[in-house]
């Protein structure tokens, strides 16, 4: 059967951004203050991304809490919780840059959290030396994604929601549009646009226990594989340490670091305050000793270093697994989450209402009254789309990436509240970015019938078929796989079993059948999204499989520690000529001297001006 | 536990009805993972909204036993062992397909709000707030736009589809009350409130208020209020002859009337 793919209906605008959390929102409105015809497409209604659960805050040196905190330390913490795998200037640019998207969302309406001079208050958080989290309570994505949305609708913005992306469509090398379909009726649409900005978010809905929504299939990260752009680092995929763990249905959802931050403790089984046996090396220096020190911390003696529950997500993730696999976990198979005996409980329904509400409806825990039982969840995807560090162009001419899709800011681990930063830092870079390149562009691209017509044809064939595979049960089967051999500790046998599995899944994944017709289908969307996360699954495994040493979010039990070779060196995954995925192990590039040295400078020489003084 | 029975509305605009499924139901469950359940194993294309799971994104209202609730917030062990549990979309907005509405009135009317407008940044790039002065506003941020007040607002569920709209519901008289309350904010919304958002259309019958899941005090702490500056400007006559004795001007046209005027 011919198709015609001149009765498509066809949208154009100058730049297309794929996705409206915080990074979507901010690239489109750079874009349109660059005057450009800006497109925004998104899966879900605008205001639902996943941005919205965000609850901690968004890091930005601002030191209105902490006088001593600037762009060095932000930077210097970031580094040392990436395990110094991020790329130098992305980094950089972010803890530079932070500060000033946050003052700019207050302009735009957003409300944080005061301090009493009426500044904006900022709290605590794992990996961060002073208090630096701008925040709304435990409920700052929300207060992000409101602000930028109601900033955004103002700007001469088209929002095309409950619209999914398919493909991205080229001329040549570089980008010409986007094949997507309408969720509500089925439709199929042709964007034809210049450059397409990703902020499509990572791909945590391969795992069984994650705290991400649907939406999270890795949708960005496998188009732009399929359109021949390098990915990155995709081994690292952060465990957050403390998900809740019952009941059984909400399990992986998000308990927020701020209670830690606030002053709550982990405490296993035998009631032993257990991360003081886990503080590595790396941190010793710069963290309590003794549960005296740590609550001289809390209380605000600035001579006390940090609590061992501050420490980063990677290791406090591997002390709760290491503690319940000891048998010292929590009748649920977690560990115990305790800020009833520490705080206050009209501070805690204060400062942690969202929490307080979430334990109290969903678990029946009165988190002031009683500990909370929490364990790791997929959280975050410290890899994806290779970037460029100031424009964030990757390896497709025309196609940008921010946020989590992108790669490189983060390293081999993200520190709580860089990601509400990132978004906004790179959301705008990547506009900025788009605009540069349109500006630089010779002719329009034109997009190709032939690969539009042939998307068309895979996405309905799932419909058209008389039986087949189901794909809610296809999906059940990939999160196993990933979860017995791409969990929190890997091992070269269970990743290769996972690869095996992966294989066979893919066939499986070619007959199936979603019944009913393309009006709002579910079916049919969770089996569109299936190719997604079979692709981002495939190159997360086996990235993991090449990286040969445990590094921040990903441990090998078979390569224990860091290896000082693999330090200089990156896991690119990219789509062969035969179409088969290509791994390589290719050397990082180093940074600037002046950021290298502030990194691993003592915090007694950054702040002294013996190092790094003349770098600004 | 035990199989509980659903009876889940399915269809679109042009009709349906309710089926019944036989779900097998775990402790901890929600109405939402009960769906979830039926979609994977007995309906496959059953479509409603979701996204958080955790009461923070506001996607999956539903009309659940006729209550305007959020499925992922009400859990399964809310109601008596045998009773019967019926899932149907939200009754205000036209349906599209079984539990899913079609709620772009509400991103409509929020694009008739204008936006934020600061007054300048202190001398040193700062703002300064009190966290006594945004108290009140965060209240109204709570919101995570679940439109559960839009669907139970008597004025917008007797529109019967009329063409001129004028009521902008209970969710936007908060974001309005948002802005109005904002220590930054140095717009006047006054005469747009009363003259194009409809603010005397409210008759405080607090059901808003009632079905809000962030518990915001949509009523007494937002529209009452914003009434009450409306009377203020438009009727108290102790406040207009003090403002005639004092030679002040209050902006009483809308910017649509006074652009007409010129």
């Amino acid at each position: 059967m011919s198709l015609d793919v001149n009765e498509i209906q066809t949208i154009e605008h100058d730049v297309l951004v794929i996705g409206a959390g915080g990074a979507g929102l901010r690239a489109a409105i750079a874009c349109s203050a660059h005057k450009l015809n800006t497109g925004v497409l998104s899966k879900s209604l605008l205001g639902k991304a996943h941005t919205v659960m965000a609850e901690g805050g968004m890091a930005a040196a601002m030191g209105n809490v902490d006088s001593r905190d600037n762009w060095k330390v932000h930077f210097r913490d970031t580094m040392r919780g990436g395990k110094f795998l991020n790329v130098w200037r992305m980094a950089e640019l972010h803890a530079k840059q932070a500060p000033e998207r946050v003052r700019e969302l207050e302009e735009w309406g957003a409300v944080f959290d005061r301090t009493k001079e009426g500044l904006i208050s900022q709290r605590n958080f794992g990996g961060h030396r002073y208090p630096r989290l701008a925040h709304v309570g435990d409920r700052t994505g929300l207060e992000l994604i409101r602000s930028l949305q109601d900033h955004g609708i103002h700007q001469g913005i088209d929002f095309h929601m409950e619209v999914t992306a398919l493909e991205i469509l080229k001329d040549g090398d570089r980008v010409a549009g986007v094949l997507a379909y309408r969720r509500e009726t089925g439709r199929f649409v042709i964007y034809k646009c210049k450059a397409i900005i990703f902020a499509t978010g990572g791909g945590g809905k391969a795992w069984p226990v994650t705290s991400n929504s649907w939406e999270y299939t890795g949708d960005g990260i496998a188009m732009a594989y399929d359109a021949g752009a390098e990915l990155m680092d995709l081994e690292f995929t952060q465990f957050h340490p403390t998900g809740m763990v019952w009941p059984l249905s909400v399990r992986g959802i998000l308990v927020t670091e701020g209670v830690r931050g606030d002053g709550g403790i982990l405490k296993n089984n035998k009631g032993e305050r257990f991360m003081f046996k886990y503080i590595s090396e790396r941190f010793a220096p710069e963290t309590a000793a003794t549960e005296e020190e740590a609550n001289r911390w809390l209380a605000g003696d600035k001579t006390a270093r940090r609590p061992p529950e501050l420490l980063t997500r990677d290791e406090v993730a591997r002390a709760i697994t290491a503690e319940v696999k000891a048998g010292r976990g929590s009748p649920h198979g977690g560990v115990f989450l305790d800020i009833a005996s520490r705080v206050p409980a009209d501070v805690i329904r204060r400062k942690l209402p969202s929490m307080y509400h979430q334990f109290k409806e969903l678990a029946e825990v009165d988190i002031t009254k009683e500990p909370m039982e929490v364990g790791p969840t997929l959280h975050y995807f410290m890899g994806g789309i290779r970037v460029d560090a100031d424009s964030q162009m990757s390896t497709v001419p025309g196609l940008f990436a921010c946020g989590e899709c992108g790669a490189g800011m983060h390293g081999a681990n993200r520190l709580g509240g860089n990601s509400l930063s990132d978004l906004i830092v790179f959301g705008k870079l990547a506009g900025d970015g788009a605009n540069d390149y349109i500006k630089g562009l010779g002719s329009p691209p034109k997009a190709n019938n032939e690969q539009i017509a042939t998307a068309v044809r895979r996405a309905t064939e799932i419909l058209n078929r008389e039986k087949g595979t189901n794909p809610y049960i296809l999906h059940e089967q990939l999160m196993e796989t990933m979860s017995k051999g791409v969990g929190i500790v890997r091992v070269k046998e269970e990743l290769e079993t996972a690869v095996t599995e992966l294989e066979k899944l893919k066939v499986d994944a070619q007959t199936m059948k979603a019944p009913g017709a393309s009006q709002y289908n579910p079916g049919w969307h969770e089996a569109l999204s299936m190719r997604s996360l079979l692709i981002t699954s495939e190159a997360v495994t086996r990235s993991a499989l090449m990286r040969e040493e445990s590094r921040g979010a990903h441990t090998r039990l078979d390569h224990p520690g860091e290896s000082a070779e693999w330090v200089k060196y990156n896991v690119i995954v990219k789509k062969a000529a035969d179409g088969n995925m290509e791994v390589e192990k290719r050397p990082k590039p180093e940074g600037h001297a002046a950021l290298v040295a502030i990194a691993n400078a003592k915090i007694e020489d950054l702040e002294s001006g013996k190092v790094g003084a003349d770098y600004q | 536990m035990a199989k509980r029975l659903f009876k889940v509305w399915r269809g679109n605009a042009e009709g349906g009805e309710f089926k019944e499924f036989e779900v097998q139901v775990d402790p901890g469950m929600v109405v939402l993972d009960v769906l979830h359940r039926i979609q994977t194993h007995d309906a496959n294309d059953l479509a409603l909204r979701w996204n958080c799971k955790a009461g923070k994104c506001g996607s999956c209202s539903m009309e659940i036993n006729g209550k305007p609730r959020l499925a992922c917030m009400t859990r399964m062990n809310s109601f008596s062992d045998t009773e019967t549990i019926t899932c149907q979309p939200m009754k205000t907005f036209p349906v599209i397909k079984d539990l899913v509405c079609d709620v772009s009135f509400n991103y409509e009317q929020n694009k008739r709000i204008p936006k934020f407008k600061p007054k300048p940044r202190d001398a040193d790039g700062q703002y300064r707030m009190y966290q006594e002065d945004v108290d009140r506003v965060q209240e109204f941020r709570k919101c995570i736009e679940c439109y559960l007040c839009q669907n139970v607002c008597h004025v917008l569920r007797d529109r019967d589809g009329r063409e001129q709209q004028t009521f902008i519901g209970p969710r936007f008289m908060i974001r309005v009350a948002s802005l109005e309350m904002h220590p930054l904010d140095t717009d006047d919304r006054i005469p747009e409130l009363k003259k194009e958002y409809g603010s005397g259309m409210c008759n405080i019958t607090r059901c808003c208020t009632e079905v809000c899941p962030e518990h915001i005090g949509i009523t007494d702490n937002g529209i009452i209020p914003l009434k009450e500056r409306v009377v203020d400007r438009f009727y108290d006559p102790v406040a207009i002859i003090g403002r005639k004795l004092l030679g002040r001007k209050v902006r009483t046209k809308t910017r649509a009337e006074e652009e007409g005027k010129k």
